[in-house]
């Protein structure tokens, strides 16, 4: 008997990621931020979500890819984190995807350390591959710096 | 008696609340007799009801209460377990309580009902000996039966409601909501004039801002609505206690969260009753020492830092720390390898642990080892941070700091960039503009540290975009300039803006976790427009602009140094330019005289720039390159081969023991002979104090720090 997950997919860079679909709490348009000046630089901004304030990181900026083409804005993939909820920018959304446990295997060994630390799985779909991201890696930000 | 009904009221309605607590604690503690915790907080509820009415005036019910709490706190501290018949009795007690409260509501008295038998059981199961069980039954119907008469009518304690603070947080998000929506139709309205919507658009608006005010409203109240209460509670304790004291308080509009006030009303409470009845000394210990019979208590309450800073200041006699050390050995709170290893601040703190009391007998008003523990308990329980300070004789200051949070706080909104910050109010001092040349000739360099002068007073000023580190605007030349004058903590400062805006009272935001680290900012909040814009921390910009050093806060602790220079008399100075520092005065005593030397004969010698002078060889030292930069970046070092572009370098020579060194200054102004006066604004090291001299700001160069760097054993021997 393999379980069957479900993953919110987007995609960042032409790369095709997942997080896990009950860590995402909502998924909205491009919202106008608020810069947040001597912040980590993966850190965007704020934005006013109906009345609270969500911090935006940039998932480009924190899996080492470089920024989005000028005139293109990114979606915000809006998560449950330990001290409220936290938005990540990715550049599109796409569908929620149920994966078979069976299909999980183990990120490829040449991703480099710190990308490859925030991956928590590679799934092999029939015509490309579904990265699964480790939240709790992504906002660990104080590794990242270092 | 408004004063006194208010106060029974809250009394009656709290008591209820916790009666009904209580009910639920003893079902819990009869699961686990045991838990200490469960047996402290019922402790505490009961000793609360007793203190409370013990100055209220309600004697048979205090009296009942205090039977209960003999029980109840030999049961906590273990020299009683818990039985069936304690367990009983002691819902009893609650029984009669609420039976009492009840009665109080209706008649204002407490006179009905007798409850001698009740108290009897309970001080007899509160005797160690477990023999007295038969006794319980009879005592326990009466009680019971009382209790069935009660709750018919619906009284105080029932019209009012309490509201979870976590449904107003909510409508508060949704009002924020309502009023961006609001500002959409209103916008709709006026582009499309005619639309058919009448006067409706107005209506929503005036509705909206009506409905924002109100829920703002129900989470703010005066600090003064807690301390109301105080001076009828001093009264009656000074009565109590024989003892005269006056009670000063200051900042009762201070504005808290709802939540807040709840949770500091009884530790204030607390406080005020342990100060009274420990802290201030008996009218004739009071003359004895020398003191004023009256005993003061102060109450101050202020917002600094985005914080809620409560202090309660008594003058009595203080706390000695070798007492506490004792107490805490002797009830083997602290083991004494750890007591020899605590400094004194440690030892005060430990007052703070539960079963701790150091007053010498138990009153009926404090000294059960109840209430510090409570009191910090309830601070931290609102990540509050609470303090003690003591000087034996001299008296005891408690400071409690309470963060903002949720706090709606008026701000000034100014610009930088683009992007919009707020800064609470309550740091703000004062706005000035200087326009024109006026940037350029009233803003000084002190050692690269940009200075204004502010009707005789030394102000720092602190470039925000700098700070922020979103441009180096020190750099840029300005047409005007913006300076908003702000304090924190004893310091006061400028902050240059691009732009100041309006004020507004705005809502304080928790910024997340992640940048939590950030300093800088105290919160974020929701503007008007539905921007995000973040809430300036004044004192963490204090600390990043590096104005005050460590060592500058340790000195202010140690009481300012003693400056040598002697103030009252006229003294000769020297006034230089050095390095970045545009005006410096040398103290000429100190000096013997001041050369023109030719740059192209400067040698080196090791580390050592030297001249020959006077047929001897002269170690120079360049005054501006030695001085440590207080600015963080230090701009371009100057080079010791400075001497070498030119013909004539200007030195002060000092001479000790036949021997000389040469200070090599960039300009020689004046030499003026005046009384200095030292404005400690910026101090640093080789640095004595700051000054105005001739309507400049001047430092006052430290001679002796200087000779510090004079080659190693230099002046120790005569030359031969």
């Amino acid at each position: 008997m393999s379980q069957e997950q479900k993953f919110c997919t987007f995609i960042v860079d032409q790369y095709f990621f997942g997080i896990e679909i009950s860590r995402v709490q909502e998924v909205i348009r491009y919202q106008e931020m608020t810069d947040v000046p001597l912040a980590h630089p993966v850190i965007r901004g704020l934005i006013n979500l109906r009345g609270q304030i969500v911090t935006t990181l940039d998932l480009r900026r924190r899996l080492g890819f470089p920024p989005l083409k000028a005139g293109r804005f990114p979606m915000n993939v809006v998560i449950r984190a330990e001290d409220g909820p936290l938005s990540l920018l990715v550049d599109e959304i796409s569908d929620v995807m149920d994966v078979s446990e069976d299909w999980f295997e183990n990120p490829p060994e040449n991703l480099n350390g710190e990308t490859r630390a925030m991956i928590h799985h590679v799934c092999k779909l029939k015509d490309r591959l579904l990265l699964i991201l480790d939240v709790e890696q992504l906002l660990n930000l104080e590794v990242a710096k270092t | 008696m408004d004063g006194m009904d208010e106060i029974i009221k809250e009394f009656l309605i709290e008591s209820t609340e916790n009666l009904d607590k209580l009910d639920r604690d003893f079902v819990a503690l009869e699961k686990n007799p045991k838990d200490k915790e469960l047996l402290s907080s019922i402790f505490r509820v009961v000793h609360t009801i007793k203190g409370t009415c013990g100055f209220l005036g309600f004697q048979k019910l205090e009296s009942v209460a205090h039977a209960g709490e003999n029980i109840l706190g030999k049961l906590r501290d273990g020299q009683l377990a818990m039985n069936e018949s304690r367990t009983n009795a002691l819902l009893a007690l609650v029984d009669a309580l609420r039976k009492m409260l009840v009665e109080i509501e209706k008649t204002g008295k407490d006179e009905k009902g007798n409850y001698d038998r009740l108290i009897s059981t309970l001080t007899l199961l509160s005797e160690v000996n477990d023999s007295v069980k038969t006794t319980v039954v009879p005592a326990l119907e009466e009680a019971s039966e009382t209790a069935n008469r009660t709750g018919e009518s619906a009284g105080v304690s029932e019209t009012a409601i309490r509201v979870d603070v976590s449904l107003l947080d909510r409508l508060m998000n949704l009002v924020g909501e309502l009023v961006l929506a609001r500002n959409q139709i209103l916008q709709f309205s006026t582009a499309q004039e005619g639309a058919g919507l009448g006067s409706a658009p107005q209506r929503l608006s005036w509705i909206t801002s009506e409905l924002q005010e109100g829920i703002m409203k129900t989470r703010m109240q005066p600090i003064g609505n807690v301390w109301g209460k105080f001076p009828r509670v001093v009264r009656d304790l000074e009565a109590a206690c024989g003892k005269k004291i006056r009670l000063e308080m200051e900042g009762k509009e201070t504005e808290l969260d709802k939540t807040v006030i709840e949770a500091i009303k009884d530790p204030l409470t607390h406080i005020v009753r342990n100060s009274v009845d420990h802290g201030i000394e008996s009218p004739e210990k009071r003359r004895e020492a020398g003191k004023n019979e009256e005993g003061l208590l102060s109450l101050k309450a202020y917002h600094e830092g985005g914080q809620v800073h409560i202090e309660i200041t008594d003058d009595g006699g203080g706390i000695s720390p070798e007492k506490i050390r004792d107490k805490a050995l002797s009830k083997g709170l602290i083991s004494p390898e750890v007591a020899r290893q605590m400094s004194e601040r440690d030892l005060l703190n430990l007052i703070f642990l539960p079963g701790f009391s150091t007053a010498e007998k138990v009153t009926h008003i404090s000294g059960r080892g109840v209430g510090m523990d409570v009191v910090k308990f309830n601070i931290e329980s609102i990540n509050g941070v609470i303090d003690i300070q003591s000087k034996p004789g001299l008296g005891t200051t408690l400071k409690i700091k309470i963060p903002l949070t949720l706090a709606i706080i008026p701000a000034l909104m100014v610009s930088s960039q683009n992007n919009r910050y707020a800064i609470p109010q309550i740091n703000l001092l004062e706005l000035v503009r200087l326009e024109g040349v006026k940037v350029q000739t009233e803003i000084q360099l002190v050692h690269g540290a940009p200075i204004y002068q502010l009707r005789g007073h030394l102000l720092p000023l602190i470039f925000l975009n700098q700070e922020l580190e979103v441009s180096n605007s020190l750099d840029t030349v300005h047409n005007s300039l913006n300076i908003v004058v702000l304090k924190a903590g004893d310091h006061q400062f400028g902050l240059v803006v691009d732009e100041v805006n309006d004020t507004q009272e705005i809502v304080v935001k928790p910024l997340h976790q992640i940048l939590r680290h950030v300093d800088a900012f105290a919160g974020a909040t929701i503007l008007g427009d539905g921007s995000v814009a973040l809430i300036l921390n004044v004192m963490g910009l204090v600390k990043k602009a590096h104005l005050i050093s460590a060592n500058l806060e340790q000195a202010k602790i140690e009481k300012a140094p003693v400056i040598e220079i002697d103030t009252r008399d006229k003294q000769m100075l020297l006034l230089v330019k050095a390095g970045y520092t545009d005006h410096m005065a040398v103290p000429m005593k100190q000096l013997e005289r001041i050369e023109k030397l030719d740059g192209s004969l400067v040698e080196k010698a090791g580390d050592h720039d030297v001249i020959q002078y006077r047929g001897k060889i002269m170690p120079l030292i360049h005054i501006g390159s030695v001085l440590p930069e207080r600015r963080k970046k230090p701009r371009q070092i100057v080079e010791p081969s400075v001497y070498e572009n030119k013909a004539l370098i200007y030195a002060a020579v000092y001479t000790k023991n036949g021997r000389s060194i040469g200070f090599v200054v960039d300009r020689v102004y004046d030499v003026v002979e005046v009384i200095v006066e030292i404005k400690d604004v910026i101090r640093r090291e080789g640095v004595l104090g700051t000054t105005v001299i001739q309507g400049n700001v001047t430092e006052i160069l430290d001679v002796d720090w200087i000779l510090k760097l004079a080659p190693p054993g230099f002046f120790d021997s005569a030359v031969a």
